[in-house]
């Protein structure tokens, strides 16, 4: 599982022993990450905001994932569950909202905001 | 094939015979030995008595309500309001009960528990305590349905579409953190078993080394893994509407019911294949054990369950062609649709290929597998017309509907549990169950099943609705010959329990091996011992049966080393 | 049939014979003597277990087809908010002025801190270091509790305007087209635009290109099926008492002449911006135009509470996690007291950091989604 890194942290093979130093390196970029996408909404760049903020997010969680979680270290099968994961959500969000994006229109106003007469 | 010796023999007992030995049944007595049990063989016993429990109280609710409907209303017979709301309520449970509780759990959680490790040579599953606690999660689930059941009912359908699951006043709320409850044990069953199947093959036993029931089983697990969670949030969405009219899919307060079905049927479609996929891994061995010859096609059965659970994925929409869905989406998901035919038949095409010159032995397990077969093709091939946008328009919400999902959620899954449970009968129990009896009870199954769901395809395609307590005396015809039919049916099913029963109590011992199959639970005594397996067997492909030599005076296989030897040998050619 | 391997999964390659007559479970008649080859079983390897190492890549494997399950049942919620975002924006854009960013982002970076103290703990404990790992989990088990008490004080002030879910709690329920609950209603319309005035600056309303804000108000050919806002203002406004303040080409809907405090600054801004632009329902997009209650369509007005209740369902499913998280790590602050983890076992801390960590990283696509909307 750890060949891919060796260090001295070593242990009987069983699970991949990340520096200090790395982790809080790790920390302190997602502080900044953090810091970068509140920043960010300060500054107006129309959709973009929301790419971006969503992309900063993805950054933040791969650098969980790989290091916190030890993915980078780890059997891939482990990454590829994550991964697989998130397509299948892919697959229902992004089917989902195509059709009810497409349908929106048809549907009429709810009864509780119709006018009121009389 | 690499043979494995294992260096020190306990060589207790050589499978065949073990003279006052023990058993996983007889190893430790006592209730709390077994509610407390983390053996996957006995947690798989108390799954089938559950299960079965289930099955036949969801069969009751069928027998009921195809007895209303031997009769339809005249002037002179009227069916009372509270009539016509028992039925609702029949029907709902019907589809409720059976679905969340015989039909998904049905064949992953009796007989993957009780055979999956055995066909791994492993002695349990990968966490045996999680396999405990999600038999726990079927009772309490099971539990929240008995309480359904008594106070007030369920008249949604077993879909719980909204708004009118939240505006009925019948037990929608206990339902749904049954089925929610139920899900989790699902989810567990799943994970347990892609775990198991990573992390405890033994060696020489490579992915494509598995018994095609264990592909099966594979596929089925990421199904219930990747689609429950979907149903358990779209449950508590669900509950959050009754409870605190949350409006996400109330149209009345600002929601989106159509969004429901989208929420509904991500998972409630893979979940047919959650149904069908672990059926189509006991069809392989049985195909391939009662012709006596080599899997047709391994690699393409294999990998075809794969490719039936990852395109269930995207069909859901196929169920809600008429809900208001978008004339794009129907168009995507009735293309889609038309793919699942690909994988499924070419497991069809597998299982005839692999019949073809082979030694057929009509044993009653092989029965079921040809008449799962034979009840497949109709229920997939309808299947396919449902699936175009046009007829479905005309068909959708009518007994052609029901005729098509009964083919295969009931005819073929119900079919191939039947052949998987007698199959493995003498393993699980090491009695024997008559055989005679065994025949006529599955003739009977397999006539009153198609007399009581074939005509119902005329039926819907002549416009008689689904879910209507009544009808126009011109359908009256279908509905009569389709309850005698029912009749039939369940007959033939109370055979089948009284066999079992009587197998029990009084059947002849079963040999370590009756049918002379080669997958690993065979190489051990029946039942198998708490540990599973004496001895360390010998990992050989496991659809080469040529090591295994009959002998009459047992009625069943012994195991010839040297020939697997030269057999595994050979296979290295 | 080759003997191939379709993942990488090292099993295979283990050369090792395997003893499947080990039985060393609980209830199996005999003691781990009984078999060669492993003679100095360690204590927490169960018995159908080889190796600890198979043991651990088990309970990891597990661990992690566990967190699909979490990740697609919160997918769930997420679905939900893209439909619902994707086809209502100006909602999510009203009603995320009730959020605070900032309690937002000091909860980011508290969960994160506490992600940081995990991933030491799972060191520690892999190498034998008991005191280190006692108190990296305790300094985990508090970011927990710092993440929920903020929680609770953000919960806190939406309960007190009326922001919680649910019929009886919400103010922006409609009954029979008229506010369910008119008083807090006008209260809770006071309080947003309020605080999305205030951070929008002064170029609400007035970049709005009228009539190009086709969502709120619909096009004419659009009107056939939902029916234009605008149409049914001018419906309600002939309903509408005459003392309306506004001209009545602009017609807030009749409840609201009522409840939308005339007082309020940033109302005056509004309407006069309104009043420029007649008969169209202003809908500014640009990033930092912030929505008013006065902007939102009457079909818009009626799905205000549904940001609300998507909110507290995701933070609320994410904060049960939390807590079930911080639950589990105490456990293991227990067994850490005892002892029970070395550099030989260590699965428990690994697999329950690896759900700290999947909490964590839900939030860190809950926090922009929610709190940092545009």
């Amino acid at each position: 599982m750890s060949d891919a890194h060796t260090n001295d942290d070593h242990n009987h093979g069983i699970g991949h022993i990340t520096p200090v130093s790395l982790l809080v390196g790790i920390f302190a970029l997602l502080i900044f990450f953090t810091v970068l996408t509140v920043a960010v909404t300060y500054v107006d760049l129309g959709p973009a905001n929301i790419w971006i903020a969503l992309g900063v997010a993805v950054v933040k969680g791969a650098l969980v994932g790989l290091y916190f979680m030890h993915l980078r270290y780890d059997s891939p099968f482990n990454g590829l569950i994550l991964v697989t994961a998130f397509l299948f959500l892919a697959v229902f969000i992004g089917i989902s909202l195509m059709d009810t994006g497409e349908y929106q229109r048809n549907i009429p106003p709810p009864p509780t905001v119709r006018p009121v007469t009389g | 094939m690499s043979v494995i010796q294992d260096p020190v023999n306990s060589g207790v007992y050589s499978g065949q015979d073990q003279p006052g030995g023990t058993n996983y049944i007889n190893h430790s007595k006592g209730v709390m030995s077994w509610l407390l049990t983390l053996d996957h063989k006995r947690i798989g016993l108390m799954y089938m008595v559950s299960v079965l429990s289930a099955f036949a109280l969801g069969g009751t609710f069928a027998i009921i309500l195809r007895t209303m409907l031997f009769t339809h209303s005249s002037p002179e017979n009227p069916i009372s309001d509270s009539g016509q709301e028992l039925y609702n309520q029949m029907f709902t449970l019907h589809g409720a009960v059976l679905v969340f509780m015989f039909i998904i759990p049905a064949v992953p959680a009796i007989l993957g528990n009780m055979i999956l490790p055995l066909m791994l040579g492993a002695k349990d599953v990968a966490f045996p305590r999680l396999n405990l606690l999600s038999w726990y999660c079927y009772i309490v689930g099971g539990l929240f349905f008995l309480f359904v059941l008594l106070s007030g009912g369920l008249d949604t359908g077993w879909t719980f579409y909204t708004p009118y699951s939240t505006s009925t006043s019948t037990s929608v709320a206990a339902a749904t953190l049954g089925a929610f409850v139920l899900g989790f044990s699902s989810i567990l069953t799943g994970l347990n078993f892609i775990a198991t199947i990573h992390m405890l093959r033994p060696p020489g036993m490579g992915w494509f080394q598995l018994p095609l029931f264990l592909w099966a089983l594979y596929a089925t697990s990421l199904i219930q893994v990747l689609a429950t969670p979907v149903l358990a949030i779209t449950l508590l969405l669900l509950l959050a509407e009754k409870v605190l009219h949350i409006g996400i899919f109330d149209p009345a307060l600002g929601g989106d019911p159509v969004l429901f079905q989208h929420f509904f049927w991500f998972y409630s479609h893979p979940a047919v294949y959650i149904m069908i996929l672990p059926a189509m891994g006991i069809i392989s061995e049985l195909i391939s054990t009662f012709s006596r010859r080599h899997i047709f096609g391994y690699s393409f059965i294999a990998f075809s369950s794969i490719a039936i659970a990852l395109l269930g994925f995207l069909v859901w929409g196929h169920h809600m062609y008429t809900s208001g869905q978008s004339g794009m989406a129907n168009a995507v998901f009735s293309l889609i649709t038309f793919s699942v035919a690909i994988p499924s038949a070419i497991k069809i095409f597998n299982w005839l290929a692999t019949m073809y010159k082979g030694s057929i032995s009509l044993a009653t397990p092989m029965l079921y597998a040809l008449a799962f077969i034979w009840l497949f093709t109709i229920g997939g091939l309808t299947g396919v017309f449902l699936g175009s946008l046009a007829l479905n328009i005309h068909a959708h919400d009518t007994y052609f509907v029901v005729a098509h999902f009964h083919y295969v959620m009931v005819g073929s899954m119900m079919t191939a549990f039947l052949g998987g449970m007698y199959y493995w009968w003498p393993k699980m129990f090491g009695k024997m169950y008559n055989e005679p009896v065994a025949k006529v009870a599955w003739f009977l199954i397999f006539a009153g099943f198609n007399l009581t769901f074939f005509i119902q395809f005329i039926a819907g395609s002549q416009g008689m609705p689904r879910r209507y307590a009544d009808y126009l005396p011109e359908y009256a015809f279908f509905h009569k010959f389709s309850t005698v039919g029912s009749y039939v049916l369940a007959a033939g099913l109370v055979l089948v329990l009284l066999n079992w029963i009587h197998a029990l109590l009084k059947g002849k011992k079963a040999p370590q091996n009756p049918w002379g199959s080669n997958t690993l639970e065979w190489h051990t005594s029946s039942p198998p011992p708490h540990e599973n397996f004496a001895e360390t067997p010998t990992v050989s492909d496991p659809y080469v049966m040529g090591a295994w030599d009959y002998d009459e005076s047992i009625d069943g296989y012994v195991h010839n080393p040297q020939k697997a030897q030269e057999l595994a040998q050979q296979g290295h050619h | 049939m080759p003997s191939r391997d379709i993942t990488e999964d090292r099993h295979d390659a283990d050369p090792r014979p395997r003893d499947i007559t080990d039985m060393s479970s609980d209830s199996a008649p005999q003691p781990d003597k009984a078999h060669g080859g492993h003679d100095n079983r360690p204590p927490h390897l169960a018995h159908h277990f080889e190796t600890p190492k198979q043991q651990f890549e088990s309970g990891k494997l597990g661990m992690w087809l566990f967190l699909a399950t979490e990740i697609l049942m919160f997918g769930g919620l997420f679905c939900a908010y893209a439909i619902y975002r994707g086809n209502h924006q100006d909602v999510f854009l009203y009603g995320y002025g009730a959020l605070d960013k900032m309690w937002g982002a000091t909860n980011t970076v508290v969960l994160l801190a506490s992600s940081l103290t995990m991933a030491w703990a799972v060191r520690a404990a892999q190498k034998g270091q008991q005191k280190l790992l006692i108190a990296m989990l305790v300094a985990t088990f508090m970011g927990g509790v710092g993440f929920m008490g903020i929680k609770a004080v953000e919960y806190k002030a939406k309960y007190d305007h009326n922001l919680f879910p649910g019929q009886q709690f919400n103010a922006f329920y409609y009954e029979s087209g008229k506010p369910k609950y008119p008083e807090k209603l006008a209260h809770a319309i006071e309080y947003i635009d309020g605080r999305n005035a205030g951070r929008g600056g002064a170029s609400h309303g007035t970049d709005g290109q009228g009539g190009e804000h086709s969502d709120a108000a619909p096009a004419p050919g659009e009107g056939q099926v939902l029916q234009g806002a605008g149409h049914q203002q001018a419906e309600a406004d002939a309903q509408a008492p005459a003392a309306v303040i506004v001209t009545a080409s602009f017609a807030p809907p009749a409840d609201v002449t009522n409840l939308a405090p005339p007082a309020s600054p940033a109302d005056a801004g509004v309407l006069d911006s309104a009043i420029d632009h007649a008969g169209v329902v202003q809908t500014p997009h640009a990033g930092h135009t912030q929505i008013l209650w006065e902007d939102l369509s009457q079909t818009e007005r009626g799905k205000v509470h549904i940001f609300f209740e998507i909110y507290f369902l995701m933070t609320g499913l994410h904060g049960l996690h939390v807590l079930i998280g911080m639950g589990l790590i105490g456990w293991l602050i227990l067994k850490a007291r005892a002892r029970t983890f070395g550099k030989e076992y260590f699965t428990p801390v690994d697999v329950i950091g690896l759900y700290w960590h999947l909490v964590d990283l839900i939030w860190i696509f809950l926090f922009p989604l929610l709190y940092l909307i545009h």
